[in-house]
């Protein structure tokens, strides 16, 4: 893993547009996420950052515009190539998404299945690995998702997410419905798992704390477009209006 | 060997693996696992030196089929990263097996005196609704302007009106089937005539009500208990009593006010459709009149039994409404919860009607039959 790193882009948008009916979200919209970096998108509430999300893991292709994930086009790629350029790419949803009717264990199991490569002592191996990966014990490898509490929920779904060992992990919210003891020690847990497997994060937040603990990159959107890209610090310089109510009282980020 | 970006070979007395071993390039390679690990273990077998030195990535997949092909041990000698070194702890720090789910010895017996358990639990809970039922619906007498004529109307009109078609469907087919099968059998015996007593009876007595029932059970009764169950699962019946309106005020009371109501009118309509499918039949088969039939109808079927299928229709029509939003307030939030629940509702539902369809037999055996 100590070598060089890909100067492809894990993401670029590439002058994205989208709309719902007549209401335009986005006005081409450009961003290029490098790889082992993490960006976080920010914005007010309905400034279509999550739409922005779903356009990237593949499940709403944009109006106009192009989106690439480690230099191919999602939305353009045959069938197979897509497939594959999926299982580069690993989700957590804001409320875990985990299988209800399924244990912790067969979560996290179910996409080393779907491959059809690996024999059941292999991804026992590998679950097993998952769970100690998202500091959770294997016995809770029997509960079900109904079992756990919040903050359960989202490191099983952490660790399903990791089962394919992504080269791009997206979180939306990844702190929300978390006290933020909780979420303090979630990020802390992202942030352990990036620097130890080098994936590249993409995520959506809220919560500036989390955002000045992690992000490499921030990309701030209003008024549907990208109104700052750059470092935390570069990005808390600049005068648009939202960035200043945004950081309005949070700390300054730790050295 | 094998290519893809993974390499696996013997060179100079040192079995190299180099590339990126990961688990995206493991599944696009085209050796089949089982091949793949046979060679890892020869290799390991032969007790040369391993180099890893030329290993770009490996994850955590690639480390546990590798550790597995050693053995769940460190080779004599072998030569790697730091990183590659922690990918290796890591897959050697996983237990062997996985801790066994907790037993339980006597899971069969459990899971009966779960069952019968349960059964108790539903019908206390049953009773409590209906109670809650009656003191809410005299609170409404009280005070008539809170009353949910809206909530009322869309009930009536969901599982009463658009319930139309289908009743007359299966009621017409039914009719045709009953009225084919006496035929044939009335025949033998010269009795023609007499179809019009065994279809009456057996049409607007019994399964009218029943299948309008059935119907009612099977469409509504599994709507009303999904739709209260999503709301139970998104808090929104939590929303109604913060405001002060009793979930079983605003929701349960209006569905089994208009189901009792709107089912006495389904039965009376399927079994005029099933009447009009069964004349339909004895004219065609036996040549029979419908301005006979018509008249025989108002001989062989006392009034009597009128009253008996509308009461029918209301009873059944109470219970199953009743039984359907008692299962949708037990949903618990997830989707396993809410199917599970419905299946039930429909299930006691239509037991429940067919078992009170025998009490009613039993209590009207001497009313309404035609004296010979």
């Amino acid at each position: 893993m100590n070598g060089p790193c890909d100067p492809t882009p894990a993401v670029a948008l590439d002058q994205v547009w989208s709309r719902y009916g007549r209401h335009v979200i986005h006005q081409g919209i450009s961003l290029e996420v490098p790889r082992r970096s993490v960006c976080a998108i920010v914005g007010g509430s309905g400034s279509g950052k999550t739409t922005l999300l779903r356009q990237m893991v593949g499940l709403l292709p944009p109006w106009q515009g192009q989106v690439r994930l480690f230099g191919a086009d999602l939305y353009r790629v045959p069938g197979d190539e897509r497939r594959a350029l999926k299982r580069r790419l690993g989700v957590l949803f804001q409320q875990g998404a985990l299988f209800s009717a399924l244990s912790v264990y067969d979560n996290i199991a179910f996409p080393l299945r779907e491959l059809k490569w690996f024999d059941p002592d292999l991804i026992r191996a590998l679950v097993l690995q998952k769970l100690a990966q998202v500091e959770l014990e294997p016995r809770h490898a029997h509960l079900m998702p109904a079992e756990l509490s919040g903050g359960m929920v989202k490191r099983v779904a952490l660790a399903r997410a990791l089962a394919l060992e992504p080269d791009l992990l997206v979180l939306d919210e990844p702190t929300s419905g978390l006290d933020p003891d909780r979420s303090r020690s979630f990020v802390h847990l992202i942030r352990c798992l990036q620097e130890a497997l080098h994936f590249t994060v993409v995520m959506v937040t809220h919560d500036v704390e989390s955002l000045s603990a992690l992000a490499t990159q921030v990309a701030v959107l209003a008024d549907g477009q990208l109104v700052a890209v750059g470092s935390p610090e570069a990005v808390r310089r600049s005068g648009h209006p939202f960035i200043q109510a945004f950081f309005a009282g949070a700390p300054a980020p730790q050295p | 060997m094998p290519g893809g970006g993974l390499v696996l070979k013997e060179e100079g007395g040192r079995i190299v693996l180099a590339g990126d071993w990961t688990l995206a390039n493991l599944v696009r390679q085209p050796v089949p696992r089982n091949v793949l690990e046979a060679r890892l273990a020869d290799f390991a077998a032969r007790r040369l030196p391993w180099d890893l030195t030329g290993v770009e990535r490996l994850d955590s997949a690639a480390a546990t089929l590798v550790w597995r092909a050693w053995g769940r041990a460190w080779p004599a000698e072998v030569a790697l990263g730091d990183e590659e070194r922690v990918a290796f702890a890591r897959a050697a720090a996983v237990p062997e097996a996985l801790p066994p789910a907790p037993r339980r010895p006597f899971a069969e017996v459990e899971a009966l005196g779960n069952q019968v358990l349960r059964a108790g639990r539903n019908f206390v809970e049953l009773t409590e609704l209906l109670g809650r039922l009656v003191l809410d619906a005299v609170g409404l007498l009280r005070n008539p302007r809170r009353i949910p004529f809206r909530e009322f109307s869309a009930t009536v009109y969901k599982s009463g009106a658009q319930a139309l078609p289908v009743t007359a469907l299966v009621g017409f087919l039914v009719g045709v089937v009953i009225s084919y099968l006496s035929a044939l059998q009335l025949r033998n015996f010269g009795a023609e005539p007499l179809i019009v007593n065994v279809m009456g009876l057996a049409i607007i007595r019994e399964l009218g009500p029943v299948l309008a029932a059935v119907l009612v059970a099977g469409r509504s009764g599994s709507a009303m208990t999904a739709q209260i169950g999503v709301m139970r699962v998104t808090e929104e019946i939590d929303a109604l009593t913060t405001m002060g309106i009793p979930a079983t005020l605003r929701l349960v009371l209006p569905r089994v006010a208009a189901l009792t109501l709107a089912m006495p009118l389904l039965v009376v309509w399927t079994s005029a459709m099933g009447l009009l499918g069964g004349m339909v039949s004895a004219h065609l088969q036996l040549g029979l009149t419908f301005d006979f039939l018509l008249h025989g109808l108002a001989r062989a079927v006392p009034v009597p039994n009128l009253w008996i299928a509308l009461t029918k229709g209301a009873v059944f029509g109470f219970l199953i409404a009743q039984i359907a939003c008692h299962f949708g307030l037990k949903v618990r939030p997830n989707t396993e919860s809410l199917s599970a629940r419905t299946t039930s509702s429909v299930v006691t539902a239509i037991t429940v009607v067919i078992l009170a369809d025998a009490i009613f037999a039993l209590i009207t055996r001497e009313i309404g039959i035609p004296a010979q």
